[in-house]
């Protein structure tokens, strides 16, 4: 096996970042290259750091790193996208804010690189950056995120007798990963009512481009029904909470 | 090798520091056996102390010493009432103050909303804050939070919680440090120091 090279060039965006040490940062990165990343921001802290400005989180970089002992060390950086519109507004920052703890919790280190999912952050920052339907960016990532995670939920068939699933009202189990036809449903544990609509637009999201997904304007009860059982799913698989929907119900005026 | 009982104590208690491994924590803790007795006596004295003579000032909640009523900020009767400055933390306090210049008041929210670590509002002293500005002295609120992520996004949201009180909110500026570079400079300070550019004439 070819030793790896003691500097290497990455292609990242910043999904966290925790202090470390008297003035430096733990940077969680996702990189196209390598994946999930951890990597050492020396002096960030610093006022006059050069490197801060360009690490804080969902900015997009090309970065220069090191090989630590065990840490990589980032040795330069620059901007690619900012993403400025993501830092003066609380909704679209909480929104990144999710985005980028659904692939932190889906990822780990050393998986390899997965250009695909890269792409699918970038542009997703860049819509919630941008003017799109907030939920259905959302909604559009999580079906996509889940797909290339290996999660993609069973919509078609029954997730239980695997028989062709019928256009009316069926059951969905986050445990099982998909619809539940109604003669399988009967004495199920913790089934959830999918009104038929909703599965439809699922369906659309599953095999649709963004472009055409777009074009779905659900109405606000089937949105609600979506987001429910998507998170429901999410919740599951991840065998926690998340933090990020928790902290928008704490920010919510009048909550 | 089996250490007596008050030496593995001591160490244990320091390697529980931020920063201090097991080597470091006996090697302090050797240090201190054989130092001058009170090097030691000094220093528990002053640990004991900590937390029984200070206090957070039920006003603005920075630190003050234990038995007071008011921090001496707050009560100073040369500090503007009509001004509050909003910081994270009490050190932020000691570097404003180390500047001379503001002349109000303060109020320490104790932390930084993150939506990621989960957060919230009621993690941090923005309850009393908002009590504080109800009572109607303050005309100005200075939220000075630290220009990162989180610190604007706790801008924001006191912004969102403030703006029905009808006082005068203000970020502090963002811009080039003191021996900067413009050409390490990231877009958005960039932007924001062009935006915030000074008259010279």
């Amino acid at each position: 096996m070819p030793e790896k090279p003691r500097f290497f060039r990455a292609t990242a965006v910043v999904l966290r970042h925790s202090d470390w040490g008297e003035a430096d940062r733990l940077l969680t990165l996702y990189t196209r290259e390598q994946g999930k990343l951890r990597a050492l921001g020396k002096g960030l802290r610093k006022m006059r750091s050069r490197k801060a400005g360009h690490l804080e989180p969902f900015t997009h970089v090309t970065m220069q790193l090191a090989r630590g002992r065990d840490l990589a060390i980032i040795t330069q950086v620059e901007t690619l996208n900012a993403y400025l519109p993501l830092r003066d507004d609380l909704r679209r920052t909480v929104q990144a804010a999710y985005v980028v703890e659904l692939l932190d919790r889906f990822t780990y280190e050393e998986e390899g690189g997965n250009p695909a999912v890269f792409n699918l952050l970038t542009e997703t920052l860049t819509r919630i950056a941008g003017d799109d339907d907030p939920w259905l960016v959302l909604r559009y990532y999580e079906t996509r995120l889940l797909e290339w995670m290996g999660f993609r939920p069973q919509l078609v068939r029954c997730a239980n007798c695997s028989r062709e699933i019928l256009p009316e009202d069926q059951f969905f189990s986050p445990t099982r990963g998909g619809v539940i036809c109604l003669r399988c449903g009967i004495g199920l544990p913790g089934l959830w009512k999918i009104n038929v609509d909703a599965l439809k637009y699922l369906r659309h999201f599953q095999r649709s481009s963004y472009a055409e997904a777009a074009r779905a304007n659900p109405p606000v009860e089937i949105r609600k029904e979506i987001e429910a059982l998507l998170q429901a799913h999410i919740t599951y698989l991840l065998e926690r909470e998340l933090n990020t929907p928790g902290f928008i119900r704490k920010i919510q005026p009048g909550s | 090798m089996l250490l007596p009982e008050p030496i593995q104590n001591l160490i244990t208690a320091l390697e529980r520091l931020p920063g201090i491994g097991p080597k470091s924590a006996s090697r302090l803790a050797f240090y201190l056996l054989r130092a001058p007795e009170e090097i030691s006596t000094q220093l528990a004295e002053a640990l004991t102390a900590l937390k029984s003579q200070t206090a957070l000032c039920p006003e603005c909640f920075n630190i003050m010493l234990a038995g007071r009523e008011r921090c001496e900020i707050c009560e100073s009767a040369a500090r503007e009432e009509a001004i509050i400055c909003v910081v994270e933390e009490p050190l932020d306090v000691i570097a404003l103050e180390r500047v001379g210049v503001y002349k109000g008041k303060y109020h320490v929210l104790h932390g930084v909303l993150s939506p990621i670590e989960g957060i919230g509002p009621d993690d941090l002293k923005i309850r009393p804050l908002l009590a504080r500005v109800a009572q109607g002295a303050a005309k100005e609120i200075i939220l000075a939070t630290n220009p990162s992520m989180e610190g604007d996004a706790t801008a924001l949201y006191l912004r969102q919680q403030l703006l029905p009180f009808g006082v005068h909110l203000t970020r502090l500026a963002r811009g080039l440090p003191v021996g900067g570079d413009l050409e390490y400079a990231d877009q958005n300070t960039l932007l924001r120091a062009l935006s915030g550019r000074q008259e010279m004439n």
